[in-house]
Parts: structure tokens; sequence; C-alpha cells
């Protein structure tokens, strides 16, 4: 089973990605921030990671770095949940090492299709 | 946010799906060879079912799988789009519809079957899809950072009949290879008649820092070498798919909820304004100044913000004269113009079922058949012409056919007939025209499975008129019947002039306001005694306020007229003052009053008092029933 | 059930204070030309207007003109399938009271010089009777009447 990270300091939109993976048979973990979320993705296994851009403690940007940087990071596909307004924000996300991104809002079509892309379906 | 279902999530993102597809197969009907209408078909279906597997809806998953496996084979071009598969797959895309509404799956398996034969009869194999070659080479760290080649290719595999070779020029000898970068390049071939969209989806996240070429081989003995395509189209949109930019759902209610605010917000700066007047001070009238600005500018975004492009309703009216054309057996055209034209949510939504009647009507009555057509010495196909333009603050929408014509004697004789008239009335082709909006009538000779639902025209002009619009008709002989809706642009927030009536306040709405005159300098008398007014020669009926109002409160030794108009008539209005201009933030009459004749809302004065505004229709047709009354009586007759 | 107990003229009103939304100071009414006379009136109520219904009319009860006691209550009704907020006039408004709903009489048949089936029913307490209007008949009744300009202005 495909085990997916999410991580938001928003809880409904947890909920929602949460309620939307495992509805497709997806294993799910969250947590609430960037530090939070390194924890568990360096401790646990971990197939794809959920993030969002800004949260207090580490923001996705770090966190996606940071998990680039250890071991455990390395291949691990890590899509970033952006807003319209983080255009830019989108070239420093590749340059952390991000694999893909979806703007929320999104519907929950979408992110099945990006989840099937980066992690198979 | 509160516990959404998921699957109304589902529903409420497939009706749109559905409405794409709708729309892509009747363009399809049209150019039968577009490679990416054909794969906007296969998208929507392809996100249909899987959205509907996921949530549950097996029926539909499995209906929309068999659907998406028979049009895979038109997508690789081994079956031609032809009209009858054009009109199957509008039926199976009904049939979706059916199925999400919670119907049975009755008709799934033969439409499947029919579905099956037509793609399988289908000849030329591989008709209008060509070979391409798409090369790419992924940035070093792509893998890395967490994308998968292997699902890469598998997503290229999955757009067509697809050869994939490794290429593996750039591997390094084993002592310099760095373990985690990626130093291969694919080359696939692909079967399809362009894939050039499907493939930049593919690296939908990659596109930027990745080389990417996609050329197509001639088709044999073709020999115009298409430059190498795509390859420079700039950074991938993310989700933003389809060139569309990003859009979020909001609900009616809170949209509605937000004018309700802004209402609120023009009322209090009306207020500021009005305070910073009597103070005179000079920093609280700059603030009531750049209050005034920006209230102004809210008010516009929050109307833009409801406004919708009527080209959402045209849409579904494609699809109703492609079934009414099959269905009656008529040979029809739509002709659509000025789809962009924008008009307030509430105005649109309420009007697509009076647009559907007055279409069943044109396509059912309208137009005549092929054959009578011929004989009449036109062409054989008949056009329905729906047009929509802007004209000051009034949105016209027309329904025009190119048919028969109204036919004035039937109809007078049909009015005759149900008692909507004296058999011995004298009426213009004019009045007779208007006939038709009369309760109870019905011209059809035969009630037809179309046309005969028991909603008739007079349902029609009631919905327009709630919209605070009116509808003319125009017909001629032969040359076809023409309808108009006029509309207002927003039901939300109007411009208006003040005025009092006794101690009452009234807005007119200033679309309406011709001129403001003295009533003095103006009456006339016609030789009996009825008075009008003279506009420059021009005789205009009014209407005293003060005792339509019953006012009792004394009256002023100069009244005003405030000339109004509606449609082709005009009607002076006499009232005691005329205080100014005011912006007007309509708010809706409860049911309680929404009868009260005169008024079409309520708004609320920037002291705060409650003030009516008057509704220019009703009083301009008040204005000609007694005119026409006084006509009656005695031929009016300007004595000067 | 708890009710808001208003008087209207002489006679002692009791509506279920669930439907209650506000009680409102005497402010501005703005007339309604050719409206029915048991709702003739609009109100502002914090930016929302508001129809003010007379049910006075209705009761056929003397209407002295407004004083410092005169209070609009704002209610909410379900108006022909629909829930508006309707404001009423209340010469006082007395306060609230607890009653049984077992202890609501039917409207006596005979000797009550208002209409009955405007009248839910009646709390008899000491000597007085609480009238409990009908308050979906009422207003039903006067949204079907909303007679036209030229018409009356009162009930059919």
């Amino acid at each position: 089973m495909t085990t997916v990270l999410t991580i938001d300091d928003s809880p409904s939109i947890r909920q929602i990605v949460s309620l939307t993976l495992s509805g497709a048979g997806y294993d799910v973990l969250e947590a609430a921030d960037g530090a939070e979320g390194l924890k568990i993705a360096t401790e646990r296994k971990v197939d794809v990671v959920l993030t969002d851009l800004n949260m207090p403690v580490m923001n996705g940007i770090e966190f996606t770095r940071s998990f680039r940087g250890h071991p455990a990071g390395r291949g691990v596909p890590v899509v970033l949940l952006t807003t319209e307004s983080d255009e830019s924000m989108k070239a420093q996300a590749k340059g952390a090492g991000a694999t893909g991104w979806i703007q929320k809002p999104f519907q929950q079509g979408q992110l099945l299709r990006i989840m099937a892309k980066v992690a198979g379906a | 946010m509160s516990s959404v279902d998921p699957k109304d999530t589902f529903r409420a993102e497939a009706n749109d799906l559905l409405e794409q597809l709708e729309k892509d197969l009747l363009d399809l009907s049209a150019s039968p060879d577009s490679g990416s209408l054909i794969d906007g078909v296969f998208r929507a279906l392809h996100t249909i079912k899987g959205s509907g597997a996921m949530f549950g809806f097996t029926v539909i998953a499995d209906f929309v799988h068999a659907f998406e496996t028979a049009f895979d084979r038109v997508r690789k071009g081994e079956a031609k789009v032809t009209p009858e598969l054009v009109n199957l797959a509008l039926r199976a895309r009904d049939n979706i519809c059916a199925l999400i509404d919670g119907g049975d799956d009755a008709a799934s398996a033969g439409i499947l079957s029919e579905l099956d034969r037509i793609v399988s009869g289908g000849t030329a194999a591989g008709a209008g899809a060509s070979t391409w070659t798409v090369r790419f080479k992924l940035a070093g760290d792509a893998v890395a950072n967490g994308a998968n080649p292997v699902l890469l290719l598998d997503e290229i595999r999955a757009i067509g009949p697809t050869r994939i070779t490794a290429i593996t020029d750039d591997v390094p000898a084993l002592a310099d290879l760095d373990p985690e970068a990626l130093h291969l390049a694919w080359e696939a071939e692909i079967e399809h008649i362009d894939p050039t969209e499907a493939i930049e989806d593919v690296f939908l996240f990659l596109r930027d820092d990745m080389e990417l070429s996609i050329v197509r081989r001639d088709p044999v003995g073709e020999s115009d070498a298409d430059a190498p395509k795509a390859a420079d189209s700039g950074p991938a949109a993310g989700v933003g798919q389809d060139g569309v930019a990003p859009a979020i759902r909001v609900s009616a209610e809170r949209l509605d909820e937000l004018m309700d605010r802004v209402g609120e917000l023009v009322t209090a700066q009306a207020r500021l304004s009005q305070l910073a007047n009597i103070f005179k001070d000079p920093s609280l009238s700059a603030l009531a100044e750049d209050f005034e600005r920006l209230t102004s500018g809210m008010r516009e975004t929050t109307m833009e913000i409801r406004m919708v492009p009527i080209g959402t309703i045209f849409g579904r009216f494609r699809r109703l004269v492609h079934d009414l054309s099959c269905e009656l057996g008529k040979d029809i055209a739509l002709d659509m113009d000025g789809e962009d034209t924008e008009l307030d949510k509430t105005v649109i939504e309420r009007l697509a079922d009076p647009m559907v009647h007055l279409i069943r009507n044109a396509c059912d009555h309208g137009l005549e058949t092929t054959a009578q057509r011929l004989t009449a010495g036109k062409g054989g196909q008949g056009t329905i012409r729906l047009q929509a333009a802007c004209s000051g603050t009034e949105v016209r929408v027309i329904i025009s056919d190119d048919g028969a014509g109204l036919d004035v004697a039937r109809i007078r004789a049909r009015a005759i007939e149900a008692g909507i008239i004296p058999a011995d009335r004298e009426m213009s082709e004019e009045e007779v025209h208007q006939l038709i909006f009369e309760p109870g009538f019905s011209t059809a000779r035969e009630v037809t499975a179309l046309s005969g639902r028991g909603v008739g025209m007079d349902v029609v002009k009631r919905t327009i008129e709630a919209l605070h619009g009116h509808i003319t008709v125009s017909s001629r002989p032969a040359e076809g019947t023409r309808i108009c809706l006029h509309l207002p642009l927003t039901l939300a927030i109007i411009d208006g002039i003040l005025v009092r009536v006794g101690d009452g306040k009234f807005t007119i709405p200033l679309t309406a306001v011709e001129e403001c005159v003295e009533l003095d300098d103006n009456i006339a008398e016609t030789e009996r005694g009825r008075s009008f007014l003279n506009i420059r020669g021009t005789l205009v009926p009014y209407i005293r306020l003060r005792q339509l109002f019953g006012t009792r409160a004394p009256a002023d030794p100069y009244p005003k007229v405030v000339i109004i108009s509606s449609g082709e008539n005009r009607v002076g209005l006499v009232v005691d003052q005329i205080l100014g201009n005011s912006q007007t933030v309509i708010k809706q009459l409860s049911r309680l009053h929404a009868r009260a004749g005169a008024f079409s809302g309520a708004t609320v004065l920037g002291d705060g008092a409650v003030a009516l505004i008057l509704d220019p229709s009703a009083l301009v047709s008040r204005g000609k029933v007694e005119a026409g009354e006084a006509d009656r009586k005695r031929p009016a007759e300007l004595a000067a | 059930m708890t009710y808001l107990i208003l008087r209207l003229h002489d006679e002692t009103f009791a509506i279920d204070a669930e439907v209650v939304r506000s009680i409102v100071e005497r402010i501005p009414v703005t007339d309604v030309p050719g409206a029915p006379l048991a709702a003739s009136g609009l109100i502002n109520v914090r930016g929302r207007i508001v129809p003010l219904a007379d049910l006075r009319v209705i009761f056929d009860l003397p209407r002295p003109e407004p004083d410092e006691n005169t209070r609009f209550v704002v209610l909410e009704i379900d108006v022909a399938g629909e829930q508006i907020a309707i404001a009423i006039i209340a010469d006082k408004v007395v306060g609230v009271g607890e009653f049984e709903a077992a202890d609501m009489l039917p409207p006596p048949n005979s000797g009550m010089r208002w209409p009955t089936e405007y009248v839910r029913g009646v709390f008899v307490r000491e000597d007085d009777f609480i009238i409990i209007p009908s308050l979906e008949a009422i207003f039903n009744a006067i949204e079907s009447a909303g007679s036209f300009i030229e018409k009356e202005r009162v009930l059919p």
C-alpha cells in the first residue's frame, strides 16, 4: 500500500486530503508543520509527501530542502500545495527539490490525478 | 471546513465534466477531425471513470469505462467520427447523467453494444493518425527529486500504440557513474492524430528543465515536413489545466451574502458622506471621499463576480436544437452570437427555462418542414438565431427563426375561440402578435410531444417581467419571427433619481428616465378636455403619483414631471420634488409586497430611511391603459 | 413553551418565542402605497428591509398613534413555503411568559369578535384571555391577498 504523508497547518485541509486519499486506497499520515513532517518522513517509510507551502515552524520549502538532504528523502516524490500568489515560490520549490505541485483550492479528482501521476495508481 | 460529502464533490465535478463533454461532442460533429476535441472527450471520460470508481459509483465507472474503450478506438484513429457516432455518444453522455442522478442502468447495455458496432464497423484503420517521434531527456536530478521514469513511460503508453527505446548515449563509464543521477534518454514512437498536448501533460512538472521534442513523421506519400512541434511552451501551469485561469468554486449563497454586505457598505458610505457635508471638516471629507472611491470599487468588483456570460446557457441550446432537429425531422442550423455578453447570475439562471420554451416553439412551430421550405423557394435548412448584446444597461437576447412567421389569422381565430378577445375586436397585426402571450393561448393545432408541456408563452412573459425585463415580438409572413427579451444588466444595484411625493421618497431607475420637465409648462389638452404632456409635439400620457399613492400631505406649488420609457412607450410621472441622483442597492420586496403593483424593490437611503423603487414597465403600461381608455372614449385630438 | 407577551390595544397576545428574532424601538416607517393595510409599511432593521405588519387590522382593533411604548417585533415566519422576516407592531411589549402547550384552549367559537381562522388558541390567566395568533395563516392570507393599487387596501 502506498503511504502518503500530508503536512498542513490547516486541520480542514488535512481532513479533506486524508479523506480523499484514504477513500482511494492510500495510507495517510498527517503532520501539522514541516518539522513534525520531517520527523515522520525520516523515521517511517513514506512513499509520497504532500505538503503545504506556508506553515509555522518550518515551511514547505524548508521541509523539502531538509528532506532531500536526508538519505530517506532521496527520490521520494514531494508535492507542494500552492496558492495562486505563490507563482514565484514554484521556482524556489523546484530548486529545493520538489517533484510537483497542486494549486489550491483543488478538486478531489485533481488531487487523485496528481497522486497517480507521481506515485502510480 | 464543514464535513463535505465526497459524493457531492464527485457529482459537482462530474456535472462540469459532462457539460464539457457535451460541448466537445457537439463541436466534434462540426469538426470531426479535431484531435484536441477527441482528446478532450477522452480526458473527460477518463476523469469521470476515475473519480466515479473512487467514490463507489461502480455502475457509472463500468459504463464510462466501456464508453471510453470504444472512444479510445476513435482516438487512436481506428474509427471515424460520424454524425451517428456523435448522436450515440450524446446518448451515452445522457445515460451517465441519469446514472449519476440515481437512475437504473437499463439503457447502458444497448448503448454500449451500438457504440461497439459503430466503432468496430469503422473502416480505415489509422485514419487521421500518423506516427510521431517523441524524444525526451529529464534533468539529471529529476529522479532524486521524486520523478519516476517508469510511471512517465506508462503514461506515454496510455496515449496510443507506442514503441519506446532507451537512448544510452550519455551513460558514463561505471567509474564515473553517479548512481542517483539520471543518464538515460528515451525515444517513443506513437500512433496518434496529435499527441502534443497529452505529452506535455505527462511532463507537467518536469517541462521547465528537460529536453523534449515532438515531431510528426510524414504519413506515407506526403512530404510536408512538420517543423519540430512544441518544445517551446513556457512553464507548465500546474493544475490550472487547459490554459484556463485557475478558478475557485463559491456557493451562490455566499455571493448573495457578499452582495448584501456591499449593499450595507454603500449605505454606510452614503451616511458618512452626508456627515462630512454637515461637519465640513477637511480631514473627514477626505476620508469620506476615499471611502466613497473604495466602496464604488468594491461594488463594481462584486457585481463583476456575479456576472456570468450568457454563453454558459447557450451551450445547452445547441444540444436542444440538435435533438429537436432529429426529432422533428427538420434540418435546423443554430447560429449564435454574443455568447460573451454578461448578465447577473440570477438573471441567467432564470432565463434558461423561458429560452428553452422559445427555442422549442421556434423549431416546432416557427420553422416549416423541409418540404414546405423548398416549395416556398427557401433553402431546405432552417435557421434559429440566438443573439445577445448589451445596449446601455439593458441586455437584449433575441431568439429568431427564418420560418413562416406568425399566422395572424390563425392567432386571431384561436384567441376568439379561447375567449381572450371578442369576435368583433378590431386589432392591428402587432396587437394580434401580442396575443400569443395571453394565458390560455396555444396555437399548436395538434399538441406535439415537444411543445405541449403546459407552459405557455404567458409563463415566459411572466418570468421575464419578474426579472424586471420585458419581451417584444415581431414577425413577417414567410420571413420569420423574432422575439426579443429585454433584460436588466443586474438585479443588484442601479443608479436612480430620487423623487419626493408627499412625505414619501421614491427612486426611479435612471435607465428608464428620459428627461425631467415642469408640469405646468408642458401640459396640453385635447379638444375634449383630456390632458397629456406635449413633449416637443408628441403627446405623452402622465400619472399624478400623488393621486396614485393616495398622498394626503400638502402638494408643492410647482410639480415636476419625470418622463420615463419602457419599450416603445413613455409616460410622465408627476412628483412634488426631484431630490437628485442616488446609487441604489436593490432589495427585493418580500412576498407580502411583491404584488403591490408599482414597485420593483426597495432601497435604504443614506439617512437609513427606506425608499421604494418605482417599476417603469408597470407604470408605463398603466399610463398606456389610461391613455387608451381615453382614446376609446373620444379620439384624441390635440387642440394646439 | 416560552412566549413573548405583547399588547395590541386592550388585548393581550402571545407569540412563540422561537420565531422572534429581535425587538426594535420605534423607527421611521415607509408606507407602501397599494399594499394591504395589514402590511402597509417597510422598516430598516440594521440594513435589512423588513415588511411591517399590523395585526390590529386583522383583529379589527383600534390603532392608536405610536407612542413611547410602541415596539416593532421582528419575526421569522414561513410564508408560502419561504422563511421571511416580518415585523409586527406592538402597542407594548409586556414581557416573556411560560405556558404549557397542554393548557392552550381552542379558540371559542362564539363571542369572539376576531376571525377564528387566525387564532391558534388562547391561554386563560386570571381573568385575562391571552390570544395565540396563527401567524402563518395570517401572513399567508396577506400574501395571497397582495392587493394591487386600485383595489381596496384591506383583506378580502
